[in-house]
């Protein structure tokens, strides 16, 4: 299979126009010593038909969440996809488009992504929004690179109680920045402002989520006046399924928020493609890393978009650039806008509603010990299984079922709770399933 | 209106496109017609602090129009007395009146010896024909 | 056309979550929201139409001719597409049980193994997420390397060509090393004179593309590794060019010790209008111990993980990477088989065959063959009719094809960059060729339609200065400003030649 339409006489009457006899001399300026010489070792061609069986196979032998009820969560959510995103998405001048450099034609991708960024800095209560990041994750490296030229610090805290990959991946960029990273421990579940406050002095930013990995709703406002109180930038975490429930950022003094979109709108997808989300108050615009689209007018007056404030991007401002950024996650930031229009403002309001309700239900029909009985928590909780949790989840997966995350991964001293998620896709008979199945268990 | 070519006589020039205007131990700066001419509509002037100290031939401020970003060269050492706010507001002030109303900065002087080593109108012009 | 908020109305909507009977515990107050996000109101036949009238004022490959340089834009087949939906591997978990996705994780060790053959690399991360991610990667690789050797602070420089892509300086600032430019010589190859200056025991690697983004293979190539090679530092090959060599030459071969690879040009991966893409890298043996942690690793029959890499530079974003492009790109490799080369043979015919039609009639920067594009100057046509790159690229529009690459490489001036790729036919380089010499024709006799163009799109050529300078980057609902009444852009072409980068 090849999707060449070249024919022998095509290759024949273009070899005499450029004037040479053969392809081979076409490569003509190739030293002989870097050349192969041999097929490439690969497997045998396949027709569309083979492939399709063959990669059959391979996804036959996954278990998904269709095939194996499942609790997990911890950063990726079983959220319902609504079937107008896989219309959209499948729209081919949308799909095989490249980045809107020509805008006279790419307004649609354009327009779709302005009204992306608009949907982004309602739900974070900002004033700009890029046009995506890659994930969840590099979004944080983004924003400490942001509060590193905007604040001259070299320092940026984050808590114990975000993300790991998140905590990870801002590590792995600060040598890089030169930036130091210190990390805030939780206590019993959630941060403690006054040490915030504490490990804030001379940082750049403070990065905390918002409700955190524990699923726990932390005391957002007062972390973001402790870091305001030591001239640090708030930087919130969000998860945007939350923002028709949980106050936006902006509005309780955070000057970044950050995020992961894959919950709005992408399929889980073992990991990615998915989108990141970065918005900030408008002090920050020059310093904002990504596509900007902005809008403007042609000659007659027309209304019309383009990508704008490029003097930061990487094609013009080359090593001095607000970040080496792209190809970013347009397509998938697009079926986050999807979704959100789909849903608006009250249909996300009750998918959180659900989320928060079904997780109430399942704490209270498990029965078991609350890790952190005394927070308030939003679609996730931690349940202890009073067993090594990594047997439970064997366990519990030989019936069926995988009953949630194993915190002991990440987190010392955990290795016998589970962390348990909830999504608007669960049903209080399959929250019976799980009780029984850690029963069974004997979790 | 974008400004006629011109190079005014009584100014003394840099390489790096940049124009000084020196009164009495203190110097004005500005960027040359080329060189607003090359860069085109301006749109974002990244100015210095008043109090800064400059050094000729570094890059003290920015300038950007909406396809490329420019450093601008101090053409003289001295401290900044003064940053024209008319262009930070409105960049494109630079392409009207690039020797008048589009001043950058004002410095004070902290080594007028430099100013033999700045070429004359002449010069520059002959230096812009050789860049071809 | 107007937004989606704009055609909000209160109260409507197109879908909801199904109904539970089950108390909704009420929030704290303080963490409560105030007011409710103003997303779009609207029901699911009005957001459909909005949706595919934005699709319709949009041009992607399956419109046209889409010849962008150094973007590879190639066609996205079809059946990935149905591939990566299949729910084995769309509603797969990423923290699934690795002995619940075996089939994933054979895909990833299948994709890395085929990827090492390709660039002749022994080791492979698929964690980066686009190109420039993988450059940075490698580049992260690259320091933690020469500091395990003791030698991370005497070498602070990064050698990039004046060629390169924007993101590489970009990512060697992000990177905390220093820029070494290095100049290119009038065939198109690194100035090697000006290489040999330029390298020293203070210099950590190269970042080179090759072919360049002139479309040129290096003649040079393994005297430039020499030269690095020799004093200890490493060589750095950015895979947008992949497309010229796949099958013929190796970038391992080269001489090279780093790749990153991009699957959203060379390996079919739609672009999406800026994105998914995926950036994986592959390195030679003695700097796998750096790479990005977990490693895909075999264990008997079965595949899993290995987290117990000390040396590793960490993580450089979520999970393993860019699954669902995975799928997409093992599938187009694994429809070609051995024969990949027949891909890179045809973008390479392809791309000589519209140099020869159109070099007469533009200036030819580097006169020799190219790879799989090339570079015309407009340069003669702005000399002689006052008429720009920018302006052949809008004409284009007009004639149903979305233009090249313009004014990039900075080298050239008023420069058009070509890339045809392999899955076009004889009779649309044809009829683009024609497109182009007509064009040249008009810019003598008829500027004046390329200086309006284009023509009949939603849109004319748009204000950008008014853009930079309004800012106007969100809807602002009853504050949104009608910029149609804001003052014009004062330049006599608001329109201005930005640069535009692959």
């Amino acid at each position: 299979m090849s999707y060449l339409a070249l024919t022998d006489a095509d290759r024949e009457a273009m070899l005499e126009t450029i004037g040479v006899s053969s392809v081979e001399e076409l490569f003509a300026d190739l030293p002989g010593g870097v050349r192969l010489g041999r097929e490439l070792e690969l497997p045998p061609a396949l027709t569309e038909q083979e492939l399709t069986a063959y990669f059959e196979a391979l996804a036959a032998k996954n278990a998904h969440v269709g095939t194996e009820l499942s609790f997990l969560g911890a950063g990726m959510y079983d959220h319902y996809v609504p079937a107008i995103v896989d219309a959209v998405l499948q729209r081919g001048e949308l799909l095989t488009a490249y980045t809107p450099y020509q805008p006279e034609l790419s307004q649609g991708v354009l327009q779709a992504i302005f009204e992306y960024q608009t949907a982004i800095c309602e739900l974070t209560g900002m004033d700009v929004s890029n046009a995506s990041g890659y994930d969840g994750t590099t979004v944080a490296a983004d924003a400490c690179f942001v509060a590193k030229y905007a604040t001259g610090r070299s320092k940026v805290v984050v808590t114990e109680a975000t993300n790991p990959q998140v905590r990870q991946v801002v590590k792995t960029y600060a040598p890089g920045f030169g930036l130091e990273v210190v990390e805030v421990p939780h206590r019993g579940g959630a941060t403690d402002p006054e040490e915030l406050g504490e490990a804030a002095a001379d940082a750049a930013c403070v990065i905390f989520q918002q409700p955190n990995f524990f699923g726990v709703l932390e005391p957002a406002p007062d972390l973001a006046a402790a870091a305001n109180e030591a001239e640090a930038l708030a930087v919130a975490h969000v998860d945007p399924i939350s923002l028709g429930l949980l106050e936006a950022p902006g509005n309780y003094g955070c000057a970044i928020a950050i995020g992961e979109g894959q919950g709005a709108g992408n399929y889980l997808s073992y990991g990615g493609p998915h989108y990141g989300f970065i918005a900030a108050r408008n002090d920050f615009i020059r310093r904002m890393p990504g596509r900007i689209v902005g809008e403007t007018t042609d000659a007659p007056g027309e209304r019309g978009y383009v990508l704008t404030l490029q003097t930061r991007e990487q094609h013009i401002r080359r090593e001095k650039a607000t970040s080496n950024i792209t190809t970013n996650q347009t397509l998938l930031a697009l079926a986050g806008l999807v979704y959100l229009s789909w849903l608006g403002p009250e249909g996300l309001k009750e998918v959180g509603e659900a989320c928060i309700a079904l997780a109430a239900h399942a704490k209270e029909r498990l029965g078991r010990e609350l890790v952190f009985a005394d927070k308030t928590t939003f679609k996730e909780f931690v349940v202890r299984v009073g067993r090594p949790a990594q047997e439970v989840v064997r366990e519990a997966r030989a019936r069926g079922v995988h009953p949630g995350y194993v915190l002991g991964r990440d987190y010392s001293g955990m290795d016998d709770v589970l962390l348990v998620a909830l999504t608007e896709r669960r049903t209080p008979e399959e929250i019976d399933r799980l009780a029984r199945t850690l029963d069974e268990v004997g979790a | 209106m974008a400004a006629v070519e011109s190079y005014p006589s009584e100014l003394r020039y840099h390489p790096e496109h940049d124009w000084a205007r020196i009164e009495d131990g203190e110097a004005t700066f500005g960027v040359t017609w080329f060189a607003q001419d090359a860069l085109g509509e301006l749109v974002h002037f990244e100015a210095p602090e008043e109090g800064a100290t400059l050094k000729k031939d570094e890059s003290y401020a920015e300038v950007e129009s909406v396809k490329a970003v420019s450093d601008v060269v101090a053409p003289l050492s001295g401290e900044v007395v003064a940053v024209n706010r008319a262009v930070v507001d409105a960049p494109e002030t630079v392409n009207d009146d690039p020797y008048g109303e589009g001043w950058l900065v004002r410095v004070r002087l902290t080594d007028p010896g430099e100013v033999d080593a700045l070429m004359d109108v002449d010069a520059y012009k002959q230096h812009l024909a050789e860049q071809g | 056309m107007k937004l989606l908020y704009e055609k909000s109305h209160p109260g409507r909507r197109a879908g909801r979550p199904p109904r539970l009977d089950l108390p909704v515990p009420e929030l704290p107050n303080e963490l409560r929201r105030a007011e409710p996000p103003r997303l779009p109101e609207l029901a699911e036949p009005d957001l459909v139409r909005h949706f595919t009238e934005l699709s319709r004022r949009n041009f992607g490959i399956d419109t046209g001719f889409y010849p962008l340089g150094s973007c590879t834009m190639k066609h996205n087949p079809r059946v990935n597409e149905r591939l990566a939906a299949l729910p084995g591997f769309r509603d797969l978990h990423p923290h699934q049980d690795p002995a619940g996705a075996q089939g994933a994780l054979g895909l990833c060790w299948e994709l890395q193994e085929v990827l090492s053959e390709i660039t002749g690399l022994d080791a492979v991360s698929l964690q980066p997420a686009a190109g420039s991610q993988g450059e940075l990667t490698g580049l992260m690789v690259m320091r933690a390397y020469f500091a395990d050797k003791g030698e991370g602070e005497q070498r602070r420089k990064i050698v990039v060509a004046d060629t390169a892509h924007g993101t590489n300086p970009a990512s060697v600032t992000m990177a905390g090393y220093e820029l070494t430019p290095v100049k290119t010589d009038p065939r198109g190859n690194i100035d090697v004179e000006d290489l040999r200056e330029k390298v020293d025991e203070h210099t950590a690697g190269l970042m080179l593309t090759n072919p360049s983004t002139l479309g040129l293979f290096d003649e040079h190539i393994a005297e430039v590794a020499a030269i690095f090679h020799d004093v200890g530092a490493l060589m750095y090959y950015d895979g947008a060019n992949l497309n010229a060599v796949c099958g013929i030459s190796r970038p391992g071969d080269m001489g090279f010790d780093i790749v990153h690879i991009n699957l959203h040009k060379t390996f079919s991966q739609p672009h999406g209008g800026g994105g998914p893409g995926g950036g994986p890298i592959a390195v030679a043996s003695r700097l796998e111990p750096f790479l990005p942690v977990p490693a895909i690793v075999r264990d008997g029959e079965g595949y899993g993980f290995d987290y117990d890499r000390p040396k590793s530079i960490g993580k450089v974003r979520g999970f393993i990477g860019p699954f669902g492009v995975f799928v997409r790109s093992l599938a187009f490799i694994r429809a070609y088989g051995p024969q990949l080369r027949k891909m890179s043979e045809a973008a390479v015919l392809n791309a000589n065959y519209l140099l020869a039609r159109l070099r007469d009639a533009y200036e030819l920067p580097f006169d020799r063959l190219c790879m799989h594009e090339f570079v015309l100057s407009a340069r003669p046509l702005k000399r002689e009719h006052g008429v720009t790159a920018l302006d052949v690229a809008k004409r284009l529009m007009d004639y149903g094809f979305h233009p090249p690459t313009i004014y990039f490489p900075l080298l050239v001036p008023e420069a058009l960059m070509i890339e045809p790729t392999e899955t076009e036919a004889k009779e649309t380089l044809d009829e683009f060729a024609d497109a182009m010499l007509a064009i040249a024709h008009e810019a003598a006799e008829e500027p004046e339609l390329l200086k309006s163009a284009p023509h009949g799109r939603a849109v004319g050529r748009l204000d950008e200065v008014k853009a930079v300078k309004k800012a106007v980057v969100r809807y602002l609902f009853d504050e949104h400003p009608d910029l149609s009444t804001e003052g014009e852009s004062r330049s006599e072409t608001a329109v201005v030649e930005a640069p535009k980068g692959a």
